[in-house]
């Protein structure tokens, strides 16, 4: 497998486990979520985001590019996306910073260095190093077995932040190293998860129930969205899984869809359909975290 | 919004509160008369200390008393709330001066055709040539007033004295009757067989024992007053309160006081009577005011005469009264360096004791409820935060910052005590020592340290690229180093920087040390000076080297700013070339006008200060070190040395409207970098990677740098808000940082403040080192504060 690309590396991270970490957000992800908000991390390969608003065709880029992948006519600026090979060169030539590029390698060396610069405040928080995608376990395993590998040495809480739908066996390298499972949990209805995502619901449920008897500390992410899963029934049939195969959970999330991914779908040169999907309101999730707490799970949040 | 003003813990204080919000700060021109009629009583016939603390106790003797309904704590500069004293001797204020500053839009007060007439004849006949103001400007050399004239550096004694002084235990400990008796000693050691000194020392001996004088008689007087108001009074609760305020003053400041009550009281005529004295930067502060009010505080709560909601409430009550006290008024350059009414005083909660003990107790929180119930942005209300404080005293520190007001700011004790000592005080006196000002370090009750000015470290390099013309105004400035476009190497170009630095540090210093020694001759301070350890036993000046430790400090200004023009001209000009140096000057000239490509690589393509960056936070090293290496090691004329803060005020956004547009993209006439925080906008990696940027600098080579972070509420909200930020602060602190403030406020907000200034009266805003209302600034700073970063992570 070629090298992991990372799209985002997110300090100051406050919202994906203990404390105050950072977050790396590996490109690429076997699921195509409907919802997903950041569209950029779905992609296997380096991917250019262009802002049309800031774009004032000045064709600058057009000359630049080696796989001659911009097209200009008629005033407006066309990428020739099958073209283009993510090289980067447009950026430097575009002036008005209408051009950014998703997805950039790091040598693993290079990537401990830069997450170790924030070492004193996961000390002093409690927090760390949190790995996120895209899917993190879909990636080069022999990569993020060793990034983990050196992080855990390094003393840093590594948290893995995973749709599931990987080979156990990829979970299974990295858990010496980690510290939780940030776990998702979209659809319990195994052919509506295909329908939304692109792949049935059945490898993640299975790797839930190994990790659990694996001993993963695993914090359960359930993203809840109204047209799709923010129903008293999913949720009902999310407790009786959890209850039913005894999974160890340490803590639940309630993650409230917000609708703030559709621009990025521009820049990828990609419709977003957001039809029908909308935040739930305060008052169901605010009943959906007393009915998990009824049902034995104390250590419930509504919000990352 | 109106609601807010009705701030304070029942009726009583926020009818005083009130008033002090809603009344116009104003001229009051007694003092000045009154000065005016002591100098020509006693001029000529007694010293130069002996004429200021005879001066002192003729204006204690005549001036007009106020006691404000509801009022516990007493004593007023004027005749109400808001009046603000001039100082002639400092600076004679023309005609014009005063009418500007009834007219202008912010920082005004009211002058009235009376106070005119007496200004016009009465002030201005005696004082004219005999300010310290015009003694200064003159003995000043023309490379100094050309420099001063452009911009280069701010001059701090121009029209204000030398002050920046905290009070010590010492205030609690002893009366004014107990400090005579000392002055009495000092003066039966004198050696006048010896000590050719001897006669210098008796005079401001003498000078100190009339100070006393001065100040025992106005509290006499305030207790006088207040029985007699007492035998008049109708209302029951009233009369009692009066009479219990008569007691007081039966006490203190004559005597030490005996409870709670009286220690507030005898802090506030001391307060009082410093900045009566004269106009000192920074009024005068209480600084450990929790630690040296707790032993009262727990005597009186045990003999049960005193709660802890009359404790608050007298503590609010004196929160009012440093409200009360507008700055006197500024103007010229001293106005843009600091444009604001505040006057500076400031309170350090918590940090450790002289034994090095944690120093949070009870009254900690009651300063803290009462910060959070005032939210008044006078005084100065701030927490030492030492690793031995709870976290419960952190997080309630924090709580009361997160509700958007600015205060109170953090200062990390561990680093003061490192900094103080570095710079030669004794481990006790290190303890005893904090912030006052904006962010500036001391020992306090012990120490001198007088700011001279700021120092505008962007500007030398704008006359650095131009051989030493400024480009503002096309006079040659600074030593001819070169045309920039001959150096062929990044070295050659900081070689002809930091001659351009020294060339002009040379010119300041002179400047400064030739001021010290006006003030030293002309301007003594003897009530000051029974307040500062050693003077008494020294029988020397506060303002000629009396002081136990003597400081001048200068404050580079700049640090983002700079930071980027050189990495903007490094890594562009030198290591990528991208561009050559006639075309950034160009583009610069041009104010970036049809310069596209060079504005985008400088703003978008190089590398900022403020992102935990090794190359741009490389060159903020290179210059803070050369700075602080360069100053720290010359002496001054009190016997100390010259120190280094990182600090603005609002001298910022002076010191970028004296300059073209820079290297790094910031346009001219626009603010520089404040304090130590990044340039706007070039931070662009949350606030971890901006603390660790600002850390790289070695925090304890200075006397205080200022750090301010902008959030938005969300970022702060709830428990676990809250403990984000703590651990924010502590790992700053952890990592030797100073000082971290924090303004809490949407960007929305701000807009819509500034387009309806009315509607948001009371929104408080964290300017650099203060607080302040955002009404009251100038539109330049209040769009400053709009543009810095927001730093907003993690989602709201």
């Amino acid at each position: 497998m070629s090298m992991p690309l990372v799209f985002n590396i997110q300090k100051y991270s406050i919202h994906d486990g203990e404390g105050i970490r950072t977050t790396v957000f590996f490109k690429g992800c076997p699921l195509s979520c409907l919802w997903c908000h950041n569209p950029e991390s779905q992609r296997y390969r380096k991917e250019l985001m262009y802002h049309a608003n800031r774009c004032a065709v000045c064709k600058a880029c057009a000359a630049v590019c080696p796989q001659k992948a911009v097209v200009c006519a008629a005033g407006t600026m066309r990428l020739e996306r099958d073209l283009c090979a993510g090289c980067g060169t447009c950026l430097d030539a575009c002036l008005l910073n209408a051009r950014e590029l998703a997805g950039r390698e790091y040598e693993i060396p290079d990537l401990v260095r830069e997450l170790e610069k924030d070492r004193m405040f996961y000390d002093q928080s409690g927090g760390g190093v949190t790995l996120s995608g895209g899917e993190v376990l879909a990636q080069d395993m022999d990569y993020i077995e060793e990034l983990a590998r050196r992080l855990h040495q390094k003393g840093f809480s590594v948290n893995f932040d995973t749709c599931g739908h990987v080979p156990y066996e990829h979970i299974r390298r990295v858990l010496p190293y980690a510290d939780t499972f940030l776990y998702d949990i979209k659809l319990m209805d195994s052919e509506k998860h295909r329908v939304y995502t692109g792949v049935d619901n059945r490898l993640i449920l299975e790797n839930l129930k190994r990790l659990s008897a694996d001993g993963g500390k695993i914090n359960i992410r359930l993203p809840l969205i109204e047209g799709v899963n923010a129903t008293d029934q999913h949720t009902g049939a999310v407790i009786a899984f959890l209850r039913d195969n005894r999974i160890s959970v340490y803590r639940v999330n309630l993650l409230k869809y917000h609708g703030t991914g559709g621009g990025k779908y521009d820049k990828l040169g990609r419709c977003y359909d957001e039809g029908g999907m909308a935040p739930p309101s305060q008052q169901w999730l605010e009943q959906t975290a007393e009915t998990f707490r009824q049902n034995g799970f104390l250590n419930i949040h509504i919000g990352g | 919004m109106a609601g807010r003003q009705e701030r304070g813990m029942n009726d009583r204080v926020k009818k005083l509160r009130k008033l002090s919000v809603e009344t116009q700060p104003h001229i009051y021109i007694e003092r000045a008369v009154l000065e005016t009629e002591a100098y020509q009583m006693y001029e000529g016939k007694v010293s130069i200390p002996e004429l200021r603390a005879l001066t002192l106790k003729h204006i204690f003797s005549h001036k007009k008393l106020y006691i404000g309904d509801g009022e516990l704590i007493v004593g007023e500069k004027g005749d109400h709330p808001q009046s603000a004293p001039t100082f002639p001797e400092l600076c004679c204020h023309t005609l014009e001066d005063m009418h500007n500053m009834h007219g202008r839009d912010v920082v005004n007060f009211t002058v009235t055709e009376e106070d005119l007439k007496i200004q016009e004849e009465k002030i201005i006949p005696y004082w004219e040539g005999r300010s310290m103001r015009q003694k200064i400007l003159s003995s000043m050399t023309e490379e100094w007033r050309e420099a001063y004239a452009a911009g280069i550096f701010t001059e701090f004694m121009e029209q204000r004295g030398p002050g920046h002084t905290v009070g010590s235990v010492k205030l609690y400990e002893k009366g004014y009757l107990d400090y005579q008796n000392d002055i009495k000693e000092a003066l039966a050691k004198l050696d006048y067989k010896t000590d050719p000194e001897a006669l210098n020392r008796r005079d401001q001996l003498n000078a100190m024992y009339i100070a006393c004088d001065a100040i025992m008689i106005l509290g006499k007087r305030y207790g006088e007053l207040a029985r007699e108001m007492a035998a008049q009074c109708a209302d029951e609760q009233r009369k009692k309160e009066l009479l219990q305020i008569a007691a007081n003053c039966d006490v203190v400041p004559a005597h030490k006081p005996e409870t709670f009550y009286q220690a507030i009281q005898t802090y506030w005529f001391t307060h009082l009577a410093v900045t009566t004295e004269l106009n000192p930067w920074d009024a005068y502060s209480p600084g450990h005011f929790d630690q040296h009010l707790a032993p009262f505080y727990e005597r009186d709560t045990e003999a049960g005469i005193l709660t802890r909601d009359q404790a608050l409430e007298l503590m609010e009550c004196l929160w009012v009264k440093f409200y009360n006290q507008p700055a006197p008024p500024k103007v010229g350059i001293t106005l843009k360096e600091s444009s604001t009414y505040t006057d500076f005083a400031n309170i350090n909660t918590g940090g450790v004791t002289p034994e090095g003990e944690d120093g949070v107790n009870e009254v900690s929180y009651i300063i803290l409820d009462c910060m959070d119930e005032m939210q008044l942005v006078q005084p100065n209300s701030n927490v030492q935060i030492s690793r031995k404080n709870p976290r419960k005293f952190l997080k309630r520190a924090c709580e009361v910052a997160s509700k958007g007001w600015g205060q109170p700011a953090f200062y990390n004790t561990e680093a003061i005590i490192q900094e103080l000592m570095n710079a030669g005080k004794s481990l006790e006196d290190a303890r005893k020592g904090g912030c006052s000002g904006c962010v500036e370090t001391g020992a306090f009750g012990n120490e001198a340290y007088i700011l001279q000015g700021y120092f505008n470290l962007p500007k030398v390099f704008e006359l650095t690229l131009f051989n030493g013309v400024d480009q503002v105004t096309g006079k040659q400035l600074g030593p001819q180093t070169g045309e920039a476009k001959d150096f062929k190497t990044f070295d050659q170009l900081w070689e002809a920087y930091i001659t351009q630095i020294n060339y002009f540090l040379d010119i300041k210093v002179r400047g400064s040390n030739v001021i010290e020694a006006l003030y030293a001759k002309y301007m003594p301070v003897p009530f000051l000076s029974i307040l500062t350890n050693d003077c008494i036993a020294s029988g020397k000046d506060y303002n000629a080297g009396g002081a136990r430790y003597n400081t001048s400090v200068i404050q580079g200004v700049g640090t983002g700013t700079i930071a980027d023009c050189l990495s903007a001209v490094k890594y562009n000009v030198y290591d990528k070339q991208t561009f050559t140096m006639e075309e950034l000057l160009a583009a610069m000239k041009a104010n970036f006008e049809d310069c596209d490509r060079i504005l985008h690589l400088v703003r978008d393509k190089t590398p900022k200060y403020g992102n935990d960056d090794d190359y741009a936070d490389g060159l903020m090293k290179k210059v803070f070190n050369y700075f602080v290496d360069n100053v720290s090691a010359r002496p001054n004329m009190r016997g100390g040395m010259y120190r280094v803060d990182m600090l603005p005020t609002t001298c910022h956004v002076y010191f970028g409207d004296v300059m073209i547009a820079s290297p790094n993209g910031r346009l001219a006439h626009k603010p520089v970098s404040e304090g130590i925080s990044p340039e706007k906008g070039a931070d662009t990696n949350g606030p971890t990677a901006v603390i660790k940027s600002c850390a790289k600098m070695d925090h304890l080579k200075t006397g205080g740098t200022l750090l301010n972070q902008k959030f938005t509420p969300a970022v702060v909200a709830g428990e676990q808000g809250l403990d984000n930020m703590a651990n924010l602060i502590r790992t700053y602190f952890d990592m030797d940082g100073h000082h971290i403030q924090f303004n809490v406020v949407c960007k929305e907000t701000l807009l819509e403040a500034q387009k309806n200034p009315e509607e948001y009266r009371d929104l408080i805003v964290r300017v650099a080192g203060y607080s302040d209302y955002f009404r009251n600034l100038d539109k330049p700073l209040q769009d400053e504060i709009i543009e810095r970063t927001e730093q907003d992570f993690g989602g709201c």
